[in-house]
């Protein structure tokens, strides 16, 4: 779905205060697929999510999706109808003060027609539970319920791959919930392919893949056997789940912990078997 | 003299159809060099009553106490400059660092910016420049090397430490702090605590942290206040209030990662205790429960 | 702050709410242009019964209306002082004279009927927006100038800022609100000194405003253009502005009360045909 091969990119590329934020970054990630991409602040993971659907073209290397290449600006219009992007702050997400006007702007874009357009926005708010605030504002909403208001403005173009890009940071643990719900529901029923940009590793926890990004670099890439790996995900400025952290603590004091723990139910079961 | 908060109201947009009652009849007594975590959701009255606490927010109703300091309520009506506190000698001693502080710079050099509070209540010369080079070098920055740099060009963590010196150059003895690690990734997180810690113990005895991580205030606060619908619900050392599940559930708090770990542990027969807050205190009692000894 | 609604729109449910904002804003325009033509206090009088039922029909309270006035009181007040005392007249006798003072009767009459006229002029448009979600006046704007952007006149974009105008003041407002308060919380001081020491005293709020301004504008170009944005090629809207019944039937009364307003000023067909009429 998407592949990423080779590419580096650097900002203000020439001038006197040039900087690299991704050498030589190299994955894939496959059609259906929930992965997460974690990392430090500044590690690169959010120009990594400007890059998938091009508003960002890497100073080398490509990346494709479904094929086309990102630096190709005659298939910009394509790539963005198959990637969606939502973003950390939803108040920067927004351009319209009625909800269903904010989430018909994409499918507006696409030049559908006035009654497709109105089913998809009913979809779209539907899918992120939001369908009874279609006529509402925004602006007295809770953060998770903007956001959700977001991701449907996102899913209303009905991409194939949606990126988040911290779009859990600004919440809080009740919207957090909220929003990885929703998530989680798109991935498992509606087979979409995530790509979830975080330092929350209990978010990654839930994902199939998880790419710890360091320096700008793949500093690790894999299932949940990453988490065993505990100086590495530290070294990247992350810490391990909570029952990962607890299960590495035990194995160093001589208790033996079966498999890979990285929820708590998985800590609980090799506990309590 | 702590803190001392009696009988505080307060109401916005009075005599409107949109009144909102957003702090009931609160009463809290803070002790000097505590650390108290606030919890609770978000439009629970958090930030109204804290901004009470520098005059931030005008009081309606009720009594409040800090230090010399004493403010009235006047049913919203602005008080007389005699009859009302001095707002700068009481924002000096009451510090407050709001959500994401780094979107309050806005001179030209860190040190410019650092001095700004010290030098609205008056601070100058010598003091002013040794105010600012410690509270630099209390935040963890280097102080040669970010002087005399924009702070428009840090990283986002430095400036948050930026923001944060700002305040400390006033020297504060209360820190009011709204969510400080929001937004940070785990290591900013963690180094930002700690860091609260050092100025708690070198510089601002009193520290009262705004937050919505159960972790964070289950592992660095002394005590817990609780707020639900403009009413402070309780107040409770963290052992006190995360063992009764019944009340948190019906306030609807989560507990820490840890304690929810640890009492599921114990429903599933492991004989830990439910009381565990910090991983240490959990590894000890699983090992223990295992028969596992050191 | 989070109360703060844009513009005065009064949300209730009403036949006026629910007319076409192409029609409100042309019947509005039409009601100022016939302002203008009136010199008969009959003109007035209809003109009034008209504003009147319309505000019956919209449901807004005639209170809420009036207030729109407050704004123009002093400017109404004003205006109608000069005129009464700055006319002159040779032939008349003046009713009432003091010094160089003199007031005429016909001076009366004139500042009786520019205030009538200015008051009238401020009522309209206001109970347009009272009833018109700024949204809709946007969306009424971009349809009736559709026809420049034949000249290349860029109306699409201009319906678009302002639209994301009318969503971020609410946001900009409330930003500002903290800035003030973490800078207050530094002891910066806006309520004392002269006025270049209190317009300095806004530069640690101004400077963070703008900064984040900027900051939000490129993220909102970056939201835009992953939601497949490309500026007006393409683009279609959800909700088409459709013209209904009520539509044509408050297009006739206005055009109606327009064409009685000119048959009062030119004494069309004579007066009796008028007074037949009502």
């Amino acid at each position: 779905m998407i592949e990423v091969r080779n590419v580096k990119f650097v900002y203000n590329e020439g001038a006197e205060d040039e900087k690299e934020a991704l050498h030589n970054v190299s994955f894939t990630v496959n059609d259906g697929e929930f992965v997460a991409l974690v990392g430090h602040n500044g590690s690169g993971k959010s120009t990594l999510a400007r890059l998938f659907n091009g508003l960002l073209a890497p100073s080398s290397g490509i990346v494709k999706v479904d094929g086309m290449d990102t630096s190709d600006k005659k298939a910009l219009f394509d790539i963005r109808k198959t990637v969606g992007v939502v973003f950390q702050n939803p108040d920067n997400q927004m351009v319209a003060s009625v909800i269903e006007d904010d989430v018909a702007f994409g499918p507006e874009n696409l030049g559908l027609a006035s009654e497709e357009i109105s089913e998809r926005v009913e979809w779209a708010l539907k899918s992120v539970g939001m369908a009874e605030h279609r006529k509402g504002t925004p602006f007295r909403l809770s953060g998770g319920q903007k956001q959700r208001i977001a991701i449907a403005g996102v899913l209303a173009v009905k991409p194939k791959v949606m990126v988040l890009d911290e779009s859990t940071a600004m919440l809080d643990p009740l919207g957090r919930d909220e929003v990885m719900n929703v998530i989680t529901r798109l991935n498992r029923e509606e087979k979409m392919t995530v790509i979830m940009i975080t330092h929350f590793m209990e978010e990654a926890a839930l994902a199939d893949r998880i790419i710890v990004m360091r320096d700008g670099r793949v500093a690790a890439e894999g299932g949940k056997e990453i988490f065993r790996k505990r100086e590495l995900i530290e070294s990247a400025g992350l810490e391990l789940p909570v029952a990962a952290r607890i299960a590495a603590k035990l194995r160093e004091r001589g208790l033996d912990i079966e498999g890979d723990v990285t929820l708590p139910g998985e800590l609980i079961d090799a506990l309590c078997p | 003299m702590p803190i001392k908060i009696t009988d505080l109201n307060y109401v916005y947009s009075a005599g409107t159809p949109f009144a909102k009652h957003a702090l009931k009849n609160v009463d809290l007594y803070i002790e000097d060099g505590e650390f108290w975590g606030v919890i609770g959701h978000t439009g629970s009255g958090k930030s109204t009553l804290f901004s009470h606490l520098n005059a931030l927010t005008r009081i309606q109703s009720g009594v409040i106490q800090v230090d010399e300091f004493t403010m009235t309520g006047n049913g919203g009506k602005k008080l007389k400059r005699k009859n009302r506190p001095d707002f700068k000698a009481l924002r000096a001693r009451v510090g407050m660092v709001f959500q994401y502080p780094e979107y309050q710079l806005f001179a030209e050099s860190v040190e410019e910016d650092v001095a700004f509070g010290a030098k609205n209540i008056g601070i100058k010369g010598d003091e002013l420049a040794e105010r600012v080079e410690n509270a630099i070098k209390m935040v963890g920055l280097d102080y040669e090397e970010v002087r005399s740099r924009s702070p428009f060009d840090l990283s986002g963590g430095q400036k948050r430490r930026v923001a944060l010196a700002g305040v400390l150059a006033m020297h504060p003895k209360v820190l009011v702090l709204d969510e400080p690690t929001a937004g940070l990734d785990p290591r900013g997180k963690k180094e930002i605590l700690d860091l609260i810690t050092e100025i708690k113990a070198a510089l601002c005895p009193t520290i009262i942290m705004i937050s919505h991580n159960m972790d964070e205030v289950a592992r660095y606060c002394d005590k817990i206040a609780v707020m639900a619908d403009g009413e402070l619900k309780l107040t409770a050392t963290p052992k006190e209030l995360f063992t009764q599940t019944g009340l948190l559930e019906s306030l609807h708090i989560e507990m820490p990662q840890v304690t929810a770990l640890a009492c599921a542990l114990a429903s599933r027969g492991l004989d830990v205790s439910g009381a565990a807050l910090t991983e240490d205190e959990l590894v000890e009692e699983i090992l223990r429960a295992k028969g596992v000894t050191a | 702050m989070k109360d703060v609604t844009i513009g005065q729109y009064y949300p209730v449910s009403s036949p006026i709410h629910r007319l076409d904002p192409r029609i409100k804003l042309l019947a509005v325009i039409l009601y100022i242009v016939a302002i203008f033509f009136i010199q008969k206090f009959v003109g007035f009088a209809l003109v009034a019964v008209f504003l009147l039922a319309a505000v019956f029909l919209s449901r807004v309270p005639l209170l809420k209306v009036l207030r729109s006035l407050r704004a123009v009181l002093f400017l109404v007040t004003f205006t109608m002082i000069i005129s009464v005392l700055f006319y002159s007249s040779k032939t008349a006798e003046p009713l009432w004279a003091w010094g160089i003072i003199k007031i005429y009767k016909q001076g009366l009459i004139n500042a009786a009927r520019m205030g009538l006229r200015l008051i009238l002029l401020v009522l309209g448009p206001s109970l347009l927006t009272l009833t018109t979600t700024p949204t809709a006046l946007t969306d009424g704007l971009e349809s009736l100038l559709k026809p420049l952007a034949l000249i290349k006149l860029p109306i699409h974009e201009l319906a678009i800022i302002m639209s994301i105008a009318l969503r971020l003041i609410p946001t900009l407002m409330e930003e500002t609100e903290k800035i003030m308060n973490a800078q207050k919380a530094r002891c910066a001081d806006f309520d004392t000194g002269n006025i270049f020491k209190r317009a300095k005293a806004l530069i640690p709020v101004l400077i963070p405003l703008f900064v984040s301004s900027f900051r939000r504008a490129d993220e909102l170009a970056d939201a835009m253009d992953s939601r497949c944005y490309r500026g007006a090629k393409g683009r279609t809207r959800m909700k088409r502005l459709k013209l209904h019944f009520r539509d044509f039937a408050a297009s006739f009364v206005m055009l109606a009360l327009f064409f009685v307003i000119l048959v009062l000023r030119y004494n069309w067909f004579g007066w009796a045909f008028v007074a037949a009429l009502i």
